[in-house]
């Protein structure tokens, strides 16, 4: 039995007529074929990332049940303008992101990166309003742990940001704690992708910058994108769960 | 080349001209470090071997350790505690550093790509990573047991992982948290290697079975892990921070976690058996020269298989205080999750009769799989009746019955792969009687082993303590002396498979005169496996494809 390998056939394979870029991986038949299961193997990857969330966002949906006049106290509690603000930079961030895709593939490499280190600053500019946001927290004894208090949800009346709203029986004031922690753990899961995505983002722009993606091979700004525009997704998702969805105003 | 023996279909090249390829994966580079940093999917396999059989055999020894301890009715070998520590660490190397990725890992990363007609899997690197993944997994793991071990069940049952334990559960619970992600990328692989990278004319339904399994636990592995690894975090916080996600106390509900760890868990037991499966349709197809009977119901039994798995999870809480109605229902979905599985022993059943069958060991080790995996997959019937399923939670039935499935069913396609593809991974054959003999001896020692606790739980012993009454000793003394010969059984392979690799005969391409894609190249392959990317113009499991392939090599050689 002959060694060389068995299975031969015609070679099939057209000649690229174009030049081989030098980014093709050689065990990929085409650059077509790269560049789609670069951006299947992403889409996978945000999947991971949704059951992920998922586990969170069921975890609200159960005790949003269970606890809904303390869901509803705490929620009010949180700053809507804060959180507005955040949704309309956040929304700038991912369209600048997007002109960037777009920029790559027409490949004008200073818009490129320019786009992208617009999409980098609003980024950041969302880690700062959060950054204010926690520290309004942890000024109201918010943050659920030993210093976490109640003293708003169960004596309204005595705080300037809670007076006429109804007093919660100091059980049900307990159970603000569980939305506190949910509030943190998911605006917290949220905030450590948009740090990684920043991180990623500088070495995409140095990349950029050095004139990688504006030749023609775009998958990595292409499949970094998604990935950005998921986190945004998330956050609309967040934004009305946690901040709006029990927003009455005081009568 | 030699004549085959009228009992065996063993094609072997004439031994005295036969020479290993000059030029493959395993010479094709030289030095440590061209190992740890490949991207070759069959070297990547490899390091996986490697490692997972290292893990595989400290598991064992805590096996053993338990089945000691178990000898006698007194607690007299090791204190409660220590003895608690034991099988938590047996849990989770076995599940989370082994069987999780055994199969999958090891021959689904060296064969998927061959058999689909790829140079490699879509992402190398991304395959290199989940292996280093699993390596600080398992360090983590090691190191929570050199810092003194933990005791919480493979199960992080809260509240006593949260509440009532003082040891090392963080170490242990990032150690799963990491070595999931491992578990993640080498399904992300497989999942876009399978829908991106099929030769021309490898349609989905031409694809050997073993891919079909794998792509369907791959599924389960992306849609599965990330659950298990968010509900880890939450245990994680609610140790170091004091959150009550999952502490009644202030408000929480351990429940919670039991849904949000079986939501993951319970799909992980078709992470581990379904890429077996795999193993076995083509071990029993090879082996009685027969397609596999019903092709396309055995694939899409696998795809049946991981979708009704995502519905059952709640079986493991029949006791826990979950409703009524919720009971019903998953009691229910559970009895349907057996037919899937019932359709593919039927199938490969089918495959044998009137098949000309041999019995090379793979075929020995399908075999056990067969008898095995169906004791386990009827008693999990039993188990997923309520009424039963009272009555058996938490005794030793519940034991026997996932040993079964694991260790009878899952271990016995790995080492039937493993047996199966060996001449293709080092280009030369095992010591086919010596072999034999650890099949049956695996077999023996097994069935003696996890008998007698189908009896032990129906008559009530439960599991997780380290003493029992004295009336249950004689089965016990059984299960202890089984475990004994199983681990001889289990020992025998690693010593004769390292002894082949140097002595072994040499295998040629195709000694088992099979059909797949990765027979038609050299053993071991080329590091890009193919030299030119085949054409696929045959269904699988085409035999007479096969034969008609070898007429024509013969008369043009000749």
């Amino acid at each position: 039995m002959a060694n060389a390998i068995a299975t031969t056939h015609d070679e099939v394979h057209e000649e690229h007529e174009h030049i081989v870029l030098p980014q093709h991986r050689h065990h990929f038949e085409t650059e077509e074929q790269q560049r789609e299961a670069g951006s299947f193997g992403m889409w996978l990857f945000l999947l991971t990332e949704i059951m992920f969330f998922g586990g969170m966002f069921f975890a609200y949906l159960l005790y949003r049940n269970w606890y809904y006049p303390a869901f509803v106290a705490a929620s009010n509690q949180l700053n809507v303008p804060m959180g507005t603000a955040n949704t309309a930079i956040l929304i700038t961030s991912g369209f600048f992101m997007a002109l960037g895709v777009w920029a790559a593939e027409v490949r004008k490499k200073n818009l490129l990166v320019w786009m992208l280190v617009f999409t980098t600053l609003f980024g950041c500019a969302f880690l700062g309003v959060k950054y204010f946001e926690y520290k309004e927290k942890y000024e109201l004894h918010h943050i659920p742990g030993s210093s976490f208090s109640t003293a708003m949800f169960t004596n309204p009346d005595n705080y300037a940001e809670t007076k006429g709203r109804p007093a919660l029986a100091p059980d049900m004031a307990e159970k603000t704690q569980i939305f506190f922690f949910l509030y943190f753990a998911m605006t917290g899961m949220h905030a450590l992708h948009m740090i990684i995505g920043i991180v990623l983002l500088f070495w995409l722009t140095w990349r950029a910058h050095r004139g990688e993606f504006s030749a023609g091979y775009v998958a990595p700004i292409e499949n970094f994108g998604l990935y950005w525009h998921f986190v945004d997704i998330v956050w609309l998702f967040l934004f009305p769960l946690l901040y709006l969805i029990n927003r009455h105003p005081i009568h | 080349m030699s004549t085959p023996i009228s009992n065996t279909i063993v094609n072997l090249p004439d031994q005295s001209t036969a020479r290993i390829p000059k030029k493959n994966y395993i010479t094709a580079e030289d030095g440590l470090l061209s190992w740890l940093l490949t991207g070759d999917h069959k070297r990547i396999a490899i390091l996986y071997l490697i490692s997972i059989t290292f893990f595989f055999f400290i598991g064992g020894a805590f096996a053993g350790l338990i089945r000691l301890e178990l000898l006698t009715p007194q607690p007299d070998l090791v204190s409660s505690d220590t003895y608690n520590k034991f099988f938590t660490m047996h849990g989770i190397i076995m599940i989370f550093l082994f069987l999780v990725p055994s199969v999958p890992a090891t021959l689904g990363n060296f064969f998927i790509p061959i058999m689909v007609g790829a140079r490699d899997l879509a992402f190398p690197k991304i395959n290199l990573l989940s292996w280093y993944l699993y390596l600080i997994g398992g360090t983590l793991t090691l190191t929570a047991l050199v810092l003194g071990g933990v005791d919480t069940g493979w199960t992080f049952t809260t509240p006593l992982s949260t509440h009532y334990l003082n040891t090392h559960v963080i170490t242990a619970a990032s150690a799963i948290f990491v070595a999931g992600f491992s578990s993640i990328f080498t399904g992300l692989n497989f999942i876009v290697t399978i829908h991106r990278m099929r030769a021309p004319g490898m349609t989905w339904f031409r694809m050997p079975l073993f891919c079909w399994s794998n792509y369907a636990a791959s599924i389960l592995m992306v849609l599965g892990t990330p659950v298990l690894a968010i509900a880890i975090v939450l245990v994680a916080l609610e140790r170091l921070v004091g959150i009550g996600v999952f502490d009644p106390s202030k408000g929480g509900d351990p429940l919670l976690f039991q849904h949000l760890f079986w939501f993951y868990s319970h799909p992980a037991v078709y992470i581990m058996i379904l890429p077996g499966m795999g193993v076995i349709s083509e071990v029993i197809s090879t082996f009685s020269r027969k397609r596999v009977f019903g092709y396309t119901a055995v694939a899409f039994s696998s795809v049946a298989i991981a979708l009704f798995g995502f519905f059952v999870w709640a079986h493991h809480m029949f006791i826990m205080g979950v409703s009524n109605y919720s009971a019903l229902v998953f009691s229910l979905l559970t009895m349907l999750v057996a037919v899937p599985s019932a359709i593919k022993i039927f199938n490969w059943a089918f495959t044998l009769q009137k098949g000309s069958i041999t019995f090379e060991t793979p075929m020995l080790y399908a075999f056990g799989f067969m008898g095995l995996f169906t004791i386990g997959g009827l008693t999990g019937v039993f188990l997923g009746s309520l009424g039963m399923d009272i009555h058996l939670t938490e005794t030793y039935f519940i034991v026997a019955h996932f040993h079964y499935v694991m260790v009878g069913g899952m271990l016995m396609a790995f080492l039937a792969g493993i047996h199966f593809w060996w001449p293709k991974m080092t280009g030369r054959m095992y010591p086919e009687s010596l072999s034999k003999l650890s099949a049956v001896t695996s077999f023996i020692g097994f069935n003696l082993t996890f008998m007698p606790q189908f009896i032990l739980g129906y008559m009530g012993m439960p599991r997780r303590y380290h003493a029992y009454p004295p009336e249950y000793q004689v089965l016990n003394v059984l299960s202890t002396a089984g475990a004994t010969v199983l681990g001889i059984g289990f020992m025998m392979p690693v010593l004769y498979l390292g002894w082949s690799l140097k002595y072994g005969a040499i295998a040629g391409n195709n000694p088992w005169q099979a059909t797949g894609l990765e027979w038609q190249i050299q053993s071991p392959p080329l590091t890009e496996n193919f030299t030119t990317i085949p054409i696929v113009d045959y269904e699988a499991y085409d035999y007479e494809w096969l034969e008609k392939k070898q007429r024509e090599e013969v008369t043009t050689v000749g």
